[in-house]
């Protein structure tokens, strides 16, 4: 009798165990978020999904720098061994993996979710809505047009706070005689850092109008135009402010300069504010926002992060791979994920009672469709992207190059984009 | 009078170097075959069949940073294969000369080659660093007005690109050279002393040449390394500032990996392959007449 009873039982565990090991996975997730304010955010992720009552464990693959994590990935896939979920940013960098069928379909999950209906705006769906397919997760809508600036360094120098570059550049001398870097930059990974500078600058003069009429018509004139000379030369004049360190320094380094009050102002995207957040720094007091790179014409664009899933032919793994899909949609999840990342949800239906000032500004804008900019990797493939990246960097790392020379590169590029 | 096949090929040797020759063609052959091929293809992330003629050459070539690339390798090889050789050369004669503690020298000397670059080339990366390396140092200790940071500026960068090849590659050019000096024989100095020649000439002169294989190893060796310099380059610079310091092989892993254009990144491999193969044509060609010449003279 005794002996039936613990047959009984360790069957029932063997049951169980059998039953938990079927149904629980792990995923390796790659990405590339590293910062101080990043690993913040995507603990919050990992926690969530492994308290998600199945068991499921979120294994952790973060690797600095996103043209390394994305390359990563492409070898991976290539090499027929996907990792569980990655992270891309919303646009044309993984149209491919769509294409050549690498990606697992979020369809059927998204409807259940009415994805079509929370995700707000339109545009963040659309990066992950191919074809009338979902292949991918927006996680967060991070705007790239944004500068960050001390307020003590202003204060200190006793310039008043900018409201735009053409300020900025006029104060910056000022700025560099109190001893501080007047502007703060970064040239790692092929200088997207200097890229993303350049974009906003580029909306900034053309408008937003003329410069999606550039990407989409692949424009050589507009892109050889004088507004785009002008960007050159507004580019030299900023490189003048510059520190020598710039030349590796990658993004959070750079705003760490910020921070500890070296440096007056860094284009970035509002990743930055997750940065000065982790460091317990408040929008009010220690640092100021300049949207859009001109407080009198405020534009935010619809970049940010997006998840794939790679098929993995096995069901049990696929139904992990969509209970975390679900996981990092669901509101609690945006809310704290979001809250520390300095990215806005990409749902409307969250609380944002918490957003801070320059959050406040960007949450106005984004209720204006004028004000929306589309992310430029949108327009153009990671091929041309790199090819800007190299232009604007050699342009700025070599003052021998003429503003004529860099717009008609920059025109010969624009002109032969696919 | 022709050989038998018998006498050309020897059976264990043959069966000795199977396992070398099929990794020579499977790897290589096999390898470069399908990187030229694809080359004419318009590949994106995966590879495809889709021929378009010598398109991606075209692009290649109108491509900014590959003719950086081009020039920067012509630039690195020359000045890195020169500087080597002649230090190597005199290091070489400095260790011939009886010293004490020879072998810790060799050591020291040869150290440089056996870590990694990707190592050394970050510590010479943060040396060379403005604001935590030599420049911050020296201001620290009170020199205020301290300024070297070459790294940084896209005129200087590839200087110093070249000195860490200089650093990594003088040790095992001397180690070979060194060989090849102590295989000279002893009776040669000894007849050049008695006959009076300054010891210089009887390097330039004599020694030398009679080391000409020592050098074409070394020769061969250094570059070898120059046209797959790499790691040296993402480890200091990651090919900047802007695109100052990229080399060709940096350019065909970025194109494959980051930019996902295999056609064009295979388009820059077989650019790489050709000074190569017309190098291995010219040897072969100079092999094969002194051959004949050999066994016409049997």
């Amino acid at each position: 009798m005794r002996y039936k009873v613990l047959t009984a039982a360790f069957a029932a565990t063997m049951a169980f165990d059998f039953a938990g090991a079927a149904a629980a996975a792990n995923l390796e997730v790659i990405h590339w978020w590293t910062s101080k304010g990043e690993s913040a955010a995507v603990s919050q992720f990992a926690k969530a999904f492994d308290n998600d009552g199945h068991g499921d464990k979120w294994v952790d693959s973060a690797i600095a720098l996103g043209e390394t994590a994305r390359s990563t990935v492409m070898q991976r896939v290539l090499g027929g061994d996907p990792p569980g979920a990655a992270q891309f940013n919303p646009g044309r960098q993984y149209e491919e993996l769509i294409s050549g069928g690498k990606l697992l379909d979020l369809t059927d999950v998204a409807t259940a979710g009415k994805w079509d209906e929370v995700i707000r705006p339109k545009a963040i769906g659309s990066a992950c809505l191919v074809n009338g397919h979902w292949w991918c997760v927006p996680v967060n809508i991070h705007s790239n047009y944004w500068a960050w600036y001390s307020k003590p360094v202003f204060a200190k120098t006793g310039v008043p706070e900018p409201k735009n570059m053409a300020d900025f550049i006029a104060a910056a001398p000022k700025i560099k005689e109190a001893g501080f870097i007047p502007f703060a930059i970064g040239g790692d990974g092929n200088g997207w850092q200097i890229q993303l500078l350049f974009q906003d600058m580029v909306t900034e003069a053309l408008g937003v109008a003329k410069r999606d009429e550039m990407y989409t018509k692949k424009s050589a004139e507009i892109a050889g135009g004088p507004e785009m000379k002008g960007v050159f030369t507004q580019l030299r004049a900023l490189k003048q402010f510059t520190d020598n360190g710039y030349a590796n320094r990658n993004w959070n380094d750079t705003t760490n300069l910020l921070i500890t009050g070296k440096a007056g102002l860094q284009v970035m995207g509002d990743w930055a504010r997750g940065e000065f957040a982790a460091a317990g720094m408040t929008g009010v007091k220690d640092f100021g926002c300049m949207i859009g790179l001109n407080e009198d014409k405020p534009v935010v664009s619809t970049d940010g992060d997006i998840i794939v899933f790679f098929k993995q032919g096995n069901a049990d793994v696929e139904a992990a791979q969509k209970r975390l899909a679900v996981l990092l949609i669901s509101p609690e999840v945006q809310v704290a994920f979001n809250n520390a990342k300095g990215s806005m949800p990409v749902r409307g239906d969250v609380d944002m009672s918490t957003a801070d000032p320059c959050m406040q500004k960007a949450l106005k804008a984004v209720e204006d469709p004028a004000k929306i900019v589309t992310a430029t990797n949108r327009f153009i493939t990671e091929n041309t992207n790199q090819q800007l990246n190299e232009l604007v960097a050699q342009f700025f790392a070599d003052d021998s190059m003429t503003a004529d020379d860099a717009t008609a590169k920059f025109a010969t590029i624009i002109g032969n984009s696919d | 009078m022709q050989k038998s096949w018998r006498q050309r090929f020897h059976l264990p040797a043959v069966i000795g170097t199977i396992p070398m020759i099929l990794v020579a063609v499977g790897v290589f052959v096999i390898g470069i075959g399908f990187s030229v091929l694809w080359s004419f293809t318009s590949s994106k992330l995966f590879p495809t069949y889709d021929f378009v003629g010598l398109a991606q050459y075209r692009r290649l070539w109108a491509d900014n940073r590959w003719l950086v690339s081009v020039n920067n390798i012509w630039f690195f090889g020359l000045m890195s294969i020169t500087c080597n050789m002649v230090f190597g050369y005199l290091l070489a004669v400095f260790m011939d000369q009886r010293i004490r503690q020879e072998d810790l020298f060799r050591s020291i000397f040869l150290y440089p080659f056996a870590m990694s670059l990707i190592v050394t080339g970050l510590v010479w990366q943060w040396v060379l660093d403005p604001n935590l390396g030599l420049q911050e140092t020296m201001r620290n200790l009170g020199w205020s007005s301290f300024s070297f940071a070459p790294l940084v500026d896209a005129n200087t960068a590839i200087y110093a690109l070249v000195v860490a090849g200089i650093w990594q590659g003088s040790g095992v050019t001397m180690a070979i050279l060194l060989a090849g000096l102590r295989g000279v024989d002893e009776e040669i100095w000894k007849a050049a002393r008695v006959d009076g020649i300054p010891t210089w000439r009887t390097h330039v002169s004599i020694v030398a040449p009679m080391m000409k294989g020592a050098f074409a190893t070394a020769f061969v060796l250094q570059s070898v390394g120059v046209v797959r310099v790499y790691d040296l380059v993402i480890a200091m610079t990651g090919g900047g500032p802007g695109i100052a310091t990229s080399m060709p092989a940096v350019y065909v892993i970025q194109l494959i990996t980051v930019r996902q254009n295999v056609g064009q990144g295979m388009a820059a491999a077989t650019m790489m392959l050709l000074p190569v193969l017309i190098v291995l044509a010219l040897a072969g060609l100079v092999l094969w007449r002194r051959n004949r010449v050999q066994e016409a003279g049997v």
